[in-house]
């Protein structure tokens, strides 16, 4: 398996509780693959739990993607998180720390987008959210 | 029903967390732990994490809340054996897990809540 830029889609279902788990599980098994440091392992799964959960929680379910990818000599891996839920109508609300919809500790959003190297958001009313982050390499 | 084990060591509950929790059974602990300090009359829980990859913000509060429960019913919680890459990771995630106590293994933890014992 010699995982490029071309490389396939995993894309998970992001319907229950165990769901997350094994997102978690698949999300660290491509991180050992491309080598990337323990910390470095650990701030990624963490950040993919958190909109693992948000999926779930708050668009009401959804999938994950996964991809291996290639930049200007760098790999990395990229994750995205897609529901058709009732998306977010004030993003910098949402990213704010503390800031919750929904009872919880209004971490994770602005906690993943500190713990992932590139974050972007995508959503509106009505059109539910995508959440794309990516770790690279430093080499 | 999927169950975490508690184990009862005089007035101590001892935890220790081996598997990936998701977020019921995560629950679930919180409900059983706080179940047995009243119905074991513990003073102390112990919460062993060394075998936890990640602690995300559904886990931390899980901590958390069971600390804060523990305190209201008269039992001190002192979680131990936190791997580096988590402790790096949750301040980053910005969990600073407010209230809780920590030590560094299960030995150091249990001298701590023996210290406190009444």
């Amino acid at each position: 398996m010699t995982p490029g830029p071309e490389a396939a889609t995993n894309v998970l279902p992001l319907k229950t509780d165990e769901d997350v788990v094994r997102l978690r599980k698949q999300v660290r098994e491509q991180l050992v693959a491309l080598g990337f440091s323990l910390i470095e392992q650990t701030k990624m799964i963490t950040a993919a739990s958190e909109l693992a959960r948000n999926t779930l929680r708050y668009g009401g379910g959804g999938e994950a993607h996964i991809n291996q990818v290639a930049n200007e000599g760098r790999r990395g891996l990229s994750l995205s998180f897609i529901d058709q839920g009732p998306g977010i109508e004030d993003v910098n609300l949402a990213l704010t720390d503390g800031y919750t919809s929904g009872g919880g500790l209004g971490l994770g959003l602005s906690g993943a987008k500190r713990l992932a190297d590139d974050f972007v958001i995508d959503t509106a009313p009505g059109r539910g959210t995508t959440v794309k982050i990516a770790k690279w390499k430093i080499f | 029903m999927e169950r975490i084990p508690i184990l009862r060591m005089g007035r101590l509950l001892l935890v220790t967390i081996q598997v990936d929790m998701h977020d019921r059974l995560a629950m679930t602990l919180q409900d059983d732990l706080t179940n047995r300090i009243v119905n074991d009359r513990a003073t102390g829980v112990l919460i062993d994490i060394s075998a936890l990859d990640i602690v995300d913000s559904f886990i931390g509060r899980m901590i958390s809340n069971t600390a804060a429960m523990a305190k209201i019913l008269d039992a001190r919680t002192v979680l131990v054996g936190m791997q580096p890459a988590v402790a790096i990771t949750l301040v980053e995630l910005g969990l600073t897990l407010e209230g809780v106590s920590t030590a560094l293994n299960v030995e150091l933890g249990i001298k701590l809540l023996q210290q406190d014992n009444r």
